[in-house]
């Protein structure tokens, strides 16, 4: 038997989302980038959302995030995407509006922009990958970044003396009454990639529900940043990050407020 | 005719855009332009025509709301005074890279810095050559009456659409705080989803249905060639609209050894001046600029060949002058140009503009 004649639809167990393009993502290996992208891409499709779906791209790595999904995509200015996706939504107020923003670019210049969205309760979702590192521009200090962690700009480790300490804006965010749904996952095995797209889609739930913002972080790698292999990368990421940035729902406000004091 | 009121410049601003079917507000209160969202909240238009009206964060935020909400192909505005322009300056820069057409209204005040809250045209350059980062340019309209900042506000969007396109207003405290006389217009409807996808269709964000290609709104391109490509574009597409655009008022120019060009409240104050000038014999005219890009640049030229020359009357220390100079120089003639002007907040006399027109020109 040739593979010609195993490539048939009976013998399908897993195919792509038809909304994910015919891209090479520009993602380095091991970034977690590439599954979350799969991820909104499979819900958008399973949950029947193209037509009402606009995205917000963010600068950083995932500026070219309009590359990679068959959707409408706007792409903001650093840090602002939240405001650009409330200009959408408020517009048009019965389609299906997400952010998607990296560390720096929505816990450090755009904290003004995330923190108010989610305060006057936009009804759209934030996706927030946090690796804890600038990907972009060649892995110097975010927010995020651990203590002790090595960068461009922190050579010998952070030294929150002098830069202040890692910052766990999404439990900031759950404290929030106009967030409905603030969760904290990771997609590094694929037990917790399965996980995620759980907690997305419930959160894309809620925006078309109209409940408020939902707000999912997701705990990512940063291999090239963080000057790891892939594998490495996961360790230490399930070592350190996880550690600092437990995994689990911050808020469901379905279930009552903040289940878990992360 | 319209319903005519007794209105102030910065209530007028919020009537127009609701009655000429503006989809969206977003706003920082700043002195001297409060009133605008404030009579937009007054007014509450959700209720009659479904426009929204939001309070931003801040101007950094309200500037890309409206960047969102223009990427949508809806009629998407804000307003400000000088500093928070100065904020908005990065999101208007990607709205004119990104070619969404969108409203900008700067009801100026003395600078720089904090500065003062009274009124100034010391944004003159920050508006016309481009205040963010980039080559591009905004399609500027400067009213000089309360009427006019009723008018402007549904032509400036028309032309922001015309020409995909982010268009301001720039006006001042003085305009902005002042009531006049104002024949208000009809309410026109906001656009239909149907109007939107046929104007718009093929680059807002509407959302993708299968039948066309996905909209993406950016202004990014990492390839030079591509993005030279596109600077080139964009300077086309100026170069028409000063071809296309231009809009300014002369006034007793024909017969001018002298004319004063000023815009906004300097030419309330120069139409005066011309009136006590031509009472004492002197030969003196008022050219206006409506569009302070596209610059009236053709005019001056003709002009320039006929008077002995001009005096640039602003309340700045002189940025408009640098433009008329240019003109004067292309159009090679020996025209001497001048400039008189207050700043800090203060508007000049019309006693005062005629005494400088003596002392540079006629001297006495």
């Amino acid at each position: 038997m040739e593979l010609k004649d195993l490539i048939k639809p009976e013998n399908l167990v897993y195919g792509k989302s038809r909304l994910l393009e015919e891209e090479i993502m520009h993602y380095c290996p091991g970034c977690s980038h590439g599954v979350v992208h799969k991820i909104l891409a499979e819900l958008i499709e399973e949950m029947g959302l193209q037509e009402k779906t606009i995205g917000i791209a963010p600068v950083g790595c995932a500026v070219f995030a309009y590359n990679y999904i068959d959707i409408d995509w706007q792409e903001a200015a650093h840090g602002r995407a939240p405001a650009v996706a409330t200009g959408i939504s408020r517009l048009m107020p019965d389609k299906f509006v997400f952010s998607y923003q990296g560390d720096g670019d929505l816990a450090s210049i755009g904290t003004a922009e995330i923190m108010h969205a989610c305060n006057r309760g936009e009804n759209i979702l934030v996706i927030f990958i946090n690796n804890g590192i600038y990907g972009m521009t060649g892995g110097q200090m975010a927010p995020t970044t651990l203590e002790g962690m090595v960068t461009a700009t922190t050579p010998t480790g952070r030294d929150v003396a002098r830069n202040g300490y890692p910052l766990k804006i999404t439990n900031l965010i759950a404290q929030l009454p106009g967030t409905s749904y603030v969760t904290r996952q990771a997609v590094h095995t694929a037990a917790s990639a399965r996980k995620c797209k759980r907690s997305i889609k419930k959160a894309i739930q809620n925006v078309l529900d109209k409940k408020g913002t939902s707000f999912v972080e997701v705990v990512s790698t940063c291999s090239s940043g963080w000057k790891m292999t892939p594998v490495a990368s996961n360790k230490w990421m399930e070592e350190n990050m996880i550690a600092y940035y437990p995994l689990g729902d911050l808020k469901d406000s379905v279930k009552g407020e903040n289940v878990l004091e992360n | 005719m319209g319903e005519i009121r007794l209105m102030k410049g910065n209530e007028v601003l919020g009537e127009a855009a609701i009655r000429c079917g503006c989809d969206g507000y977003f706003g920082y209160p700043i002195t001297p332009q409060s009133e605008v969202m404030e009579t937009l909240m007054q007014r509450a238009p959700w209720n009659e025509t479904g426009m929204v009206v939001l309070q931003a964060e801040s101007e950094v935020a309200s500037i890309n709301m409206v960047y969102g909400a223009a990427g949508t192909g809806k009629k998407a505005m804000t307003s400000s005074s000088s500093p928070g322009i100065s904020l908005m300056a990065e999101g208007i820069s990607y709205i004119a890279g990104a070619e969404l057409p969108c409203l900008i209204i700067n009801v100026q005040r003395g600078g720089p810095g904090l500065g003062t809250i009274q009124p100034s045209q010391a944004d003159y350059f920050q508006a016309v050559k481009g205040g963010g980062h980039g080559d591009y340019k905004l399609i500027v309209l400067a009213p000089a009456s309360v009427q006019e900042m009723n008018d402007f506000v549904d032509l400036a969007f028309n032309l922001a659409f015309k020409y995909r396109n982010p268009a301001m207003i720039l006006t001042d405290g003085a305009l902005g705080q002042m009531m006049e006389k104002v024949e208000l217009a009809d309410q026109k409807p906001r656009w239909t989803d149907e109007e939107i996808k046929k104007i718009s269709g093929d680059w807002a964000t509407t959302g993708k249905p299968t039948s066309r290609k996905k909209n993406v709104i950016t202004s990014l391109e990492m390839d030079s060639n591509v993005m030279e490509a596109k600077n080139r574009r964009f300077q086309e597409k100026y170069k028409l609209i000063e071809k296309q655009e231009t809009r300014y008022e002369l006034i007793q120019c024909d017969d001018a050894e002298y004319i004063l060009v000023a815009f906004g409240t300097s030419a309330r104050v120069c139409q005066k001046s011309v009136e006590i000038a031509r009472a004492k014999g002197l030969k003196v005219g008022l050219l206006r600029p409506i569009t302070l890009f596209p610059f009236p640049n053709a005019v001056i030229k003709e002009l320039a060949h006929k008077a002995k020359g001009f005096l640039s009357v602003e309340m700045s220390a002189g940025q408009m002058i640098e433009d008329i100079k240019l003109a004067v120089y292309e159009a090679g003639s020996n025209a001497r140009v001048n400039y008189f002007g207050r700043m800090g907040g203060i508007i000049p006399t019309p006693g005062e503009v005629v005494d400088a027109l003596e002392n540079k020109f006629y001297g006495s």
